[in-house]
């Protein structure tokens, strides 16, 4: 099974656009990632800017309204990112989850990805092509 | 199982591996130090219930193994030495074990976790034992999944470790990463164990298909696991190229009524091109290493031309034939014979075709590995198909099928002889 864990940002929303973790935080996080692959486990993981320079778009009866980052009040500056990974169950990923160096106030939500073959026959059809779709992102072309 | 119990179940499959290494640096016996680790689980079992999952699981559990090992000492030397000498003998060997066990606790390093895997995958064993071993202690399965797996009666698995751990006690194998030319025997012994086990659920016909599934994954990860302990071995990442461009093709190899599909008739689209890409890496880091004429990356190689083909019609089938040429030079075999003549019956060119694939499949006819092999008259079946030979081609396939007893593969070549065109034009 493959889950994707994702680092919520609770804290660091009002990061400056140019905030950096520290070497120290970066050189922990390289030793977990390093636990994960030496596992076996890790398929895939990225490391992402801070919440200020995205934008978050929500719907509402059908219209979009979109809101430029910073978001809300924030304490800490760090982090942010998700990793893809292989593992036998639920607990598995969440265990790996808790293993992950965060610093006060993150988060991280585990995601089981899902597998088209997962669904019935009728679901399938409707979803026929996705793996297209997910293909020619990863490079097919 | 309760959520506590699966979730002890995961702490134990991340931990257990790294867990039996460092004990059998103290040890040197993989045996001893898995009882030790399944002494540190049942004490998990007993008290995270109650106490919740420690905060430090790997080191709670190495502490436990090694409480139970100064036990064991302890009644050991009870018995052997006699009283007056034991205090002093006692402490003093306690004292060192309980050294080690720290020194261990605080640090297991990745040679130990190679170290584990060798010993599991020692040529002194049985390639039966090897494989359990290696699932059991590299992998942290249970002995009633492997059995699962495999087919297997539980007893008759758990007699199977039992027996392959005794034999590498007995044999005295030291616990150590072999070196120099030793290391290169040694790796290989290695790669074929975890070949094996992806072997055995990727080409699974029966049994609980999840389970089989689950080895080619397990095997998988031991390949990555061992991408990162032997980086500078070419012959790991072609393996890994192998299975990861193999496995890709999962989805497309079963139709909806689980009926198994060929490659020329896969759904393309289903296949998994983020695992293709993954695959393609680790096959250029094994040519970049040195090794892209090695077994498997030949056969990653080819399983790559497949993997770049858009549709079949696009497959590079010359480029295919030379890889089977060079991989019958390292590890010459009927099986790969055979596929290259079906490669050469691909190709296009003056020196391919049909009629050159059949030349090519004249030559290993009379092969006795090929006698009873189903394959042999089914393939020169599709060759006389092409050729237009149909009452020739029909005699073959009749053959072929009368020598196979899958059903999957009987229901296959029915298909087959029904689709020869029933006009009488034969050569």
């Amino acid at each position: 099974m493959r889950f994707m864990m994702m680092v919520i940002p609770k804290g660091y929303e009002a990061a400056a656009p140019d905030a950096v973790p520290s070497a120290e935080a970066v050189a922990k996080m390289m030793e977990y990632n390093k636990s994960l692959q030496k596992a076996g486990v890790l398929l895939a993981l990225d490391g992402l800017l801070p919440p200020s320079t995205g934008a978050r778009v929500a719907y509402t009866d059908g219209k979009a309204t979109v809101t430029d980052g910073p978001f809300a009040e924030a304490k800490e500056i760090i982090g942010g990112g998700y990793w893809i990974i292989q593992v036998r169950s639920r607990e598995e990923a969440i265990e790996w989850a808790k293993r992950a160096p965060m610093s006060n106030h993150e988060m991280i939500e585990v995601r089981q990805i899902f597998e088209t073959a997962d669904f019935p026959a009728d679901v399938q059809k409707a979803a026929e092509g996705f793996n297209d779709l997910a293909n020619a992102a990863a490079g097919k072309a | 199982m309760s959520d506590i119990h699966r979730t002890i179940e995961a702490v134990w499959k991340i931990e257990s591996t790294r867990l039996i290494a460092g004990i059998a640096r103290v040890t040197r016996d993989i045996g001893i130090a898995e009882e030790l680790a399944q002494d540190a689980l049942v004490a998990a079992l007993e008290q995270w219930p109650d106490q919740g999952v420690p905060e430090k699981p790997a080191a709670w559990l190495m502490t436990a193994a090694k409480r139970r090992a100064l036990d064991s000492l302890r009644r050991v030397r009870m018995l052997e030495i006699k009283h007056g000498e034991i205090e002093r003998e006692l402490e003093f060997q306690q004292q060192r074990l309980g050294e080690a066990m720290d020194q261990a606790l605080d640090q297991v390093i990745d040679d130990d976790v190679l170290r584990l895997i060798f010993t599991a995958c020692h040529p002194v064993l049985a390639v039966e034992g090897r494989v359990a071993l290696t699932l059991r202690l590299a992998c942290g399965l249970t002995t009633a999944e492997i059995a699962r797996a495999f087919l297997v009666p539980e007893k008759t698995l758990g007699q199977r470790i039992f027996r392959a751990k005794k034999t590498l006690s007995e044999a005295h194998i030291p616990f150590e990463t072999p070196r120099g030319d030793e290391l290169r025997k040694r790796v290989e012994s290695v790669l074929s164990v975890v070949y094996l086990i992806f072997n055995e659920g990727y080409t699974a016909t029966s049994g609980e298909e999840w389970m089989r599934a689950e080895l080619c994954d397990e095997a998988l990860r031991l390949a990555r696991m061992l991408a990162e302990l032997l980086p500078e071995e070419s012959g790991v990442h072609g393996l890994q190229a192998l299975m990861e461009l193999q496995a890709s093709r999962t989805a497309a190899r079963r139709g909806s009524t689980g009926e198994a599909v060929l490659l020329s008739e896969q759904n393309r689209s289903l296949w998994d091109y983020a695992q293709i890409q993954r695959g393609m890496a680790a096959l250029h880091r094994a040519q970049k290493l040195g090794g892209g004429a090695h077994s498997y990356a030949l056969q990653a190689s080819i399983a790559a031309c497949h993997a770049r083909a858009k549709t079949a019609a696009e497959t590079d089938w010359e480029r295919i034939v030379l890889l089977y040429d060079a991989l019958l030079q390292v590890s010459p075999s009927p099986i790969v014979a055979l596929n290259r003549a079906v490669a050469v019956g691909m190709a296009s060119g003056p020196a391919y075709g049909p009629a050159a694939g059949l030349h090519a499949l004249d030559a290993i006819a009379a092969e006795p590995a090929l006698a009873n092999y189903h394959l042999l008259p089914s393939v020169r079946g599709d060759l006389l198909v092409k050729l237009g030979r149909y009452g020739e081609a029909r005699e073959e396939l009749q053959r072929a099928i009368a020598m196979t007893e899958n059903r999957r593969e009987h229901e296959l070549l029915s298909r087959k002889l029904e689709q020869i065109p029933r006009v009488r034009q034969d050569v």
